[in-house]
């Protein structure tokens, strides 16, 4: 049988079918020849590396579960998140720009949009020729969206027909500089948020670069201003109407993000066993040490249940049967033990691991943004909160 | 255009090898089994000759275990159209006779042309292709660095390292063999639809045994023994005039090799 080309630790390989560990080899390989080599170079100096979007696309990366017919490779959501664990193995910045491409961007115009706007804007999305963002946060809104400021009016309230006038502000929104077309949430008049394409270049928009970033460097993250910009009625998502719509992606990139973050653990955990073998102190490998042996115990342990966790819930999507607070267990529990892997795994490195020769400190920087966005760790717990008891905690 | 490759499944080139307790052969039990990289540049050739010519099809053809379908659905996924696996369970086999089996199952196929590694990174042997070649009478290329498809397409033309960087530039009539090294085209990864695509391409299945027809093998195996450790070398520091002086002493005197 076919091996996952990763840390298998109980032999989920088994779990897999020949398809689904052909993607992950296929994926990793990507990353080692692709991402690897040039990641240390655009985290240093914080730019995000374009040139790979295109080829992420040509081999179908990019909005990977969606159908054929709009040229997306049609994947389950298993292979889906094996894709994006091998994706994060590299850099967290290139895992994050497939999901809100694909979970974020094509999945709304796909879900909520016309038949025209997906025939417009799939294929390009998929081929990796444009490139989009999704505009939900705001400066004062970033757990509880919906409490947003952006609106939307129509320009004219008398016809059906009439195009509308967006004004407000997104923060915090990957790749929002160079995005060609922007996923933007604001409530209209009656206070139902409404989802638009806000396309580059229509008068009023801008979106300048966030800098500064300690993490996520080799991702573009930008705020939107609108200002009166003009959209046409035939950019607005038609199907798309209130809070769930949003999170109804965010259920897609969440998902993402349980496996996606298992790959960051992985990197940090794999550096980490390599350096506790070739270390020596006190004339023998630090790997022989027991608190060495504990720390790498507990992060493979972790590792392997985050790894089950994972499976199943690519199962059940599969199936159509998952709950959003099962993808928020998946989020949250994940995030949270690649955070600490990445943390031990520094550890073991010594000084070493201050130093971006290794890995480790930039997935170390980089998952605490993987914690923070797409529901807080905080938020996911709430969410399971209420889940349990039927009592919402976080309003 | 009708296109073959002969791929073969080899241990990673990264696999510590292990030798069975009882020296009869090697321990495979910890082995990551990959297509023989020389191989994936024959297959990513053979796509692009594909291309070139307008269409056609490329056929995996490998001598191997069930195992080895792995790889030759590696290759389908990078776009070959089908394979044909020759099962060799229970049979072991020498250059020849994988050469004469090779042979004899693409007889039919009538192939224009057919790709394969400059060699196998597990035995190093570098035969088989040649042998393939003698046995259906073909001409052979090795190593093949470039390759274009002569403009009456019953042609190639084929750059051919030589010693001391000079090229050789041939002309080859199809049909014949030509021995993939690491050219200028890296094998192109398998795309996601190529994966999905590849489960339901056809693999046929020939017998070992049925193509041997009695011929038996010129290589017998007598033990298997892993190479002697390297000793640990010396390293000299200090001034450099006095560490030279230190090094003709201990070539000298104690390498005795000069
Ligand atoms: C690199 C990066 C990229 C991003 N990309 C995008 C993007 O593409 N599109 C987009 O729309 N957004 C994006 N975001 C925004 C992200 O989703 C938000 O940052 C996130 O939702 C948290 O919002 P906030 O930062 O405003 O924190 P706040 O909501 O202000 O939270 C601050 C702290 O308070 C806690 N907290 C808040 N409410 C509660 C409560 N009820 N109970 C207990 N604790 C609470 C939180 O857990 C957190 O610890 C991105 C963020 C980052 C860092």
């Amino acid at each position: 049988m076919p091996q996952l080309n990763c840390t298998d630790f109980l032999n989920i390989s088994e779990l897999l079918s020949e398809e689904e560990i052909e993607v992950q080899r296929m994926a990793r390989d990507f990353t080692e020849k692709e991402i690897l080599p040039i990641i240390t170079k655009h985290t240093r100096e914080s730019t995000f590396p374009k040139e790979l979007f295109p080829k992420m696309g040509a081999l179908g990366f990019l909005g990977a579960t969606l159908p054929q017919e709009y040229g997306c490779a049609g994947l389950n959501n298993v292979a889906y998140g094996l894709l994006m664990q091998e994706l994060e193995r590299g850099d967290s910045s290139m895992r994050s720009a497939a999901s809100v491409q694909g979970g974020l961007v094509m999945y709304p115009i796909y879900a909520y949009g016309s038949e025209e706007q997906k025939k417009k804007w799939l294929p390009l999305l998929a081929s990796g020729k444009k490139i989009g963002c999704f505009g939900l946060t705001e400066p004062d809104f970033g757990s509880n969206p919906a409490g947003m400021l952006s609106r939307a009016k129509k320009k004219n309230s008398h016809s059906t027909n009439s195009g509308w006038i967006l004004n407000g502000t997104k923060m915090w929104i990957t790749n929002g500089t160079i995005a060609d077309v922007a996923v933007v949430w604001a409530k209209n008049e009656a206070g139902k948020i409404n989802g638009f394409l806000v396309e580059k270049g229509m008068k009023g928009f801008s979106a300048p670069e966030m800098k500064g970033k300690f993490s996520l460097r080799a991702s573009v993250t930008s705020e939107l201003v609108l200002e009166e910009v003009e959209v046409p009625e035939e950019n607005r998502l038609p199907k798309a109407e209130g809070l769930k719509a949003p999170l109804g992606c965010l259920s897609q990139a969440r998902y993402g993000i349980a496996w996606g973050s298992l790959g960051l653990a992985m990197a940090c955990y794999e550096a980490a066993v390599e350096y506790s073998k070739t270390r020596i102190q006190f004339d023998k490998p630090i790997g022989g040490f027991q608190l060495t042996q504990k720390k790498l115990a507990e992060m493979l342990t972790e590792i392997t249940k985050g790894q089950l966790l994972a499976l199943q819930l690519g199962r059940l999507k599969d199936a159509k049967k998952i709950t959003p607070p099962q993808i928020s267990m998946g989020k949250m529990n994940n995030c949270a033990i690649a955070r600490k892997v990445s943390h031990v795994a520094r550890e073991i490195l010594g000084a070493n691991g201050i130093l971006d020769d290794y890995p480790v400190i930039r997935h170390m920087m980089n998952i605490e943004s993987v914690y923070t966005y797409e529901g807080t760790h905080d938020i996911h717990t709430l969410i399971l909160g209420e889940e349990i008891t039927g009592i919402a905690a976080y309003k | 255009m009708k296109i073959g490759v002969l791929l073969k499944q080899t241990p990673d080139t990264e696999t510590k090898i292990k030798i069975k307790p009882d020296g009869s052969g090697i321990d495979e039990s910890d082995i990551k089994w990959v297509i023989n990289p020389y191989d994936e540049y024959g297959v990513e050739e053979a796509l692009r000759l594909k291309d070139a010519a307008g269409g056609g099809e490329v056929v995996v053809v490998t001598a191997g275990s069930k195992r080895a379908v792995d790889s030759m659905r590696q290759a389908l996924a990078m776009g070959a159209d089908r394979g044909i696996r020759i099962d060799t369970e229970g049979v072991s086999l020498d250059s020849y006779t994988t050469a004469v089996i090779l042979s004899k199952a693409i007889q039919s196929e009538n192939f224009e042309v057919l790709f394969a590694g400059k060699q196998a990174v597990d035995d190093d042997c570098v035969q088989v292709a040649q042998m393939t070649a003698t046995a259906l009478d073909w001409p052979c290329i090795w190593p093949a660095e470039h390759i274009e498809l002569g403009a009456d397409k019953k042609s190639v033309v084929v750059t051919r390292p030589v010693a001391g960087g000079i090229k050789e530039i041939m002309e080859m009539t199809l049909p014949g063999i030509l021995c993939c090294d690491k050219g200028e085209h890296e094998p192109r990864y398998a795309s996601l639809p190529g994966i999905m695509k590849a489960k339901s391409k056809p693999i046929a299945e020939l017998k070992a045994a049925d193509l041997l027809a009695g011929e038996t093998p010129k290589v017998t195996w007598s033990g298997f023994r892993l190479p002697p450790e390297r000793k640990a070398g010396k390293i000299l520091k200090g001034e450099p005039e006095a560490v030279c002086a230190e090094l003709v002493k201990l070539l000298r005197e104690e390498a005795k090799v000069i």
